[in-house]
């Protein structure tokens, strides 16, 4: 593995090793640059992993302290963490379920296409289906899609035989086992699925897709990845001119560090990137670098999320097999007629008992709650993922007062529900129960949102300067050499799990890095 | 030693008489002795009264009062190693007493509920419901009794341990769910 000295002013700095931040790393490793990787979290793999749900959660969970605010749930069932995203090696790609679906054409253009809806600040992205279709491709090559590429679908589990059967006698017509980047065949130098069942506790067979051992190895091998495990960025610093000029960090020990760099890019995720890039206000940049625009931390998305659960008056043992076993996809498609901009997937979802317990209605307790978790083994789960309304005011701010192990002011995360998410999501929960419904479910519980693992927009893409923070390319409008390499550049949300267009946006970022160095205008 | 033998004496005492006190009794009065003797820092009326807390806030019949205990005893633990968590618990205790007119583990069924319903709200009410949670639903004995099988890497997945074993619906075609390798 590559070691660069701190005053290698020639590396690129890529702050997060997850979807983004690794994937780009090994684009630039494999294009011939130098890399240096910041992750905030340890090193783990595949075989520090366990089944089991609370210590991963302990393991792998992003858990440093952060505040909530607003009239989303999660701001009252779990006022401190608003997200569950990882603090590790490898980054939320570790957690993630695996669905992997492109945006639709009309999801780049939502502006246009939903015109203006009230309340919520809507934008085109800056790039079309067509700009990014290319790179899907290639991210689904890379990842090993399902369903793409010739590689075989998953097969389905117990929990997707109750969704195929309801979703088909409701007369819904797309539903199949996804396109997922787990195995279904050794692929990659990588097992297929044993459909452990423990997808979101890090992956034990390393049949799913994550950067921890697929990119971040392949860019070790080049020589030019200098990967710096629990050494987390306190702040990006410039030179007069306003160019980035590194990084400065706390390594595992608390040390204060500085690596210089040429270019940083940064990736650790919607509610971290804002907040470094306001933790890094300065006296060219007063409020946060990058943030002439003012719409660092701003429209931060999250997806309308919300589960629906049935019980059955025969077995299902949902737990058993892959998280995300099968989708629905009839309702993501563009129909006004329902009462609300945007669409959602329909996905099955499972938890363990453990955590059945703690999410199927948070703070709930006494009889009526414990005669629910009686029936678990007759349990079915489905997730409802849908589009949300970016809103100016939902927002990741610096908190006034609490700081973080570092000194540095923690993220307060301010969420308000747009009447759009309600109306999506309660029409969610019907759809949903009319699927468990047609398959004679006993009860169908509708679950609140969890704390969300798809977190979006904060640092976003606009075509204007003035209307976000980053150009087309993830590079900010205001700092050449600096980019945001995540799902903070998203415009909007679309109604898909944001994981592959994250990936797909790294390497497209990589190849522009590349071209533009070669023309010498970074 | 002596003094582990008076509080032993001590909080035993509390309990047989906070039992036989009882008009439900949630608590066998030899064995609450026995496992209250082992709390650290908590006295034996607030870990009988916790356990009965416990029992109220997720019910499940089929459950010993041993699943619950461990509860308490995580309560213990913290209280043990945080004195604000001790204080917390301490008062939460004598406050629910209070709401409940006299000692809460005394309480007939029914009246339990509705004194635990004015406290629902109190960082006590959620400090022990949430310690709960944890300590009631991750035990692997419990799991066995509600049909959760948890890990399965040691049996190498429920590829073939049942994870498409469901036959009372149709099978989903091919072209939906390909067959297994």
């Amino acid at each position: 593995m590559a070691r660069f000295d701190s005053n290698d002013d020639s590396v690129v700095v890529i702050i997060g090793s997850g979807a983004g931040g690794g994937t780009l790393a090994n684009e630039l490793c494999h294009k011939g640059f130098k890399v240096v990787l910041l992750e905030a979290g340890q090193r783990q793999s595949p075989q520090t992993f366990r089944n089991d749900e609370w210590f991963a959660f302990k393991q792998l969970a992003w858990l440093d302290k952060r505040t909530t605010s607003g009239t989303w749930r999660v701001a009252r069932d779990f006022p401190n963490l608003p997200a569950w995203t990882c603090k590790t090696v490898g980054g939320t790609t570790v957690h993630w379920a695996a669905a992997s679906l492109r945006f639709q054409e009309h999801e780049f253009k939502a502006r246009t296409t939903y015109s203006n809806v009230s309340g919520a600040n809507l934008l085109d992205w800056p790039i079309s289906l067509a700009d990014l279709a290319p790179y899907y491709a290639r991210a689904e090559d890379k990842t090993g899609v399902t369903r793409t590429n010739d590689i075989p679908g998953l097969p389905g589990n117990n929990n997707f035989k109750i969704m195929y059967n309801g979703a088909t006698r409701v007369g819904y017509k797309t539903v199949h086992t996804g396109r997922m980047a787990i195995n279904s065949r050794p692929r990659d130098h990588r097992s297929s699925c044993w459909q452990l069942g423990f997808c979101l506790q890090g992956c034990k067979s390393g049949a799913k897709w994550s950067t921890l051992y697929t990119e971040i190895p392949k860019a070790e091998a080049t020589g030019r990845l200098d990967l710096r495990p629990q050494c987390h960025a306190l702040q990006i610093q410039h030179e007069s001119g306003g160019n980035a000029t590194g990084v400065l960090y706390a390594d595992k020990d608390g040390k204060h560090a500085w690596q210089k760099a040429r270019i940083v890019c940064v990736a650790c995720n919607s509610i971290e990137s804002p907040r470094l890039l306001l933790n890094s206000a300065s006296s060219r940049f007063p409020h946060g670098m990058a943030n002439s625009s003012g719409q660092v931390g701003r429209n931060y998305m999250r997806h309308t999320t919300g589960s629906v659960y049935a019980i059955f008056n025969k077995p299902v043992h949902m737990y058993r097999g892959t998280v995300m076993a099968g989708i629905i996809t009839d309702e993501a498609e563009l129909n006004t007629k329902r009462g609300f901009a945007g669409g959602f997937e329909m996905e099955t979802i499972s938890l363990g008992l453990p955590f059945a317990a703690a999410f199927l209605d948070p703070g709930a307790w006494g009889r009526d709650y414990t005669s629910v978790l009686e029936q678990y083994p007759n349990m079915a789960g489905m997730w409802i993922v849908g589009e949300d309304m970016p809103q100016a005011t939902n927002a990741v701010t610096l908190h006034p007062k609490e700081k973080d192990q570092w000194g540095l002011p923690i993220p307060n995360v301010h969420y308000d529900d747009h009447p759009n998410d309600v109306a999506m999501r309660n029409y969610g929960y019907k759809q949903g129960a009319a699927v468990y419904d047609a398959v004679g479910a006993v009860k169908t519980i509708a679950v609140p949102p969890y704390p969300s693992t798809h977190n979006m927009g904060t640092c976003r893409m606009s075509e204007r300067p003035g209307d976000g923070v980053c150009n087309k390319w993830g590079q900010t409008h205001d700092v050449k050499n600096l980019f945001i390499s995540d799902g903070s550049q998203f415009t909007t949300s679309g109604g898909e799990n944001p994981r592959l267009t994250i990936v797909s946006l790294a390497i497209r970022q990589a190849d522009h890095i590349a071209a533009e160095s070669t023309k010498r205008n970074l | 030693m002596k003094i582990k033998r008076r509080e032993f004496l001590h909080k035993s005492a509390i309990v047989v008489a906070g039992v036989s006190a009882a008009a439900a009794g949630v608590t066998v009065a030899g064995f609450a002795a026995e496992w209250t003797a082992r709390l650290k820092t908590l006295t034996a009326h607030e870990g009988d009264t916790l356990l009965k807390m416990a029992r109220k806030i997720f019910p499940h019949d089929r459950l010993g009062d041993s699943y619950y205990i461990k509860t308490v005893a995580d309560l213990d633990a913290e209280a043990s190693s945080r004195p604000a968590t001790a204080k917390m618990l301490s008062a939460g205790v004598a406050n629910l007493d209070h709401s409940a007119k006299g000692k809460f583990v005394a309480q007939p069924d029914g009246e339990e509920i509705a004194a635990l319903k004015t406290i629902q709200h109190t960082p006590f009410f959620e400090k022990v419901r949430s310690t709960e949670i944890v300590s009631l639903y991750n035990n692997q004995e419990v799991w066995k009794v509600f049909g959760y099988q948890g890990a399965s890497y040691p049996f190498g997945g429920y590829l073939h341990h049942g994870f498409n074993d469901l036959n009372w619906l149709p099978e989903p075609p091919e072209a939906a769910s390909p067959k297994p390798v």
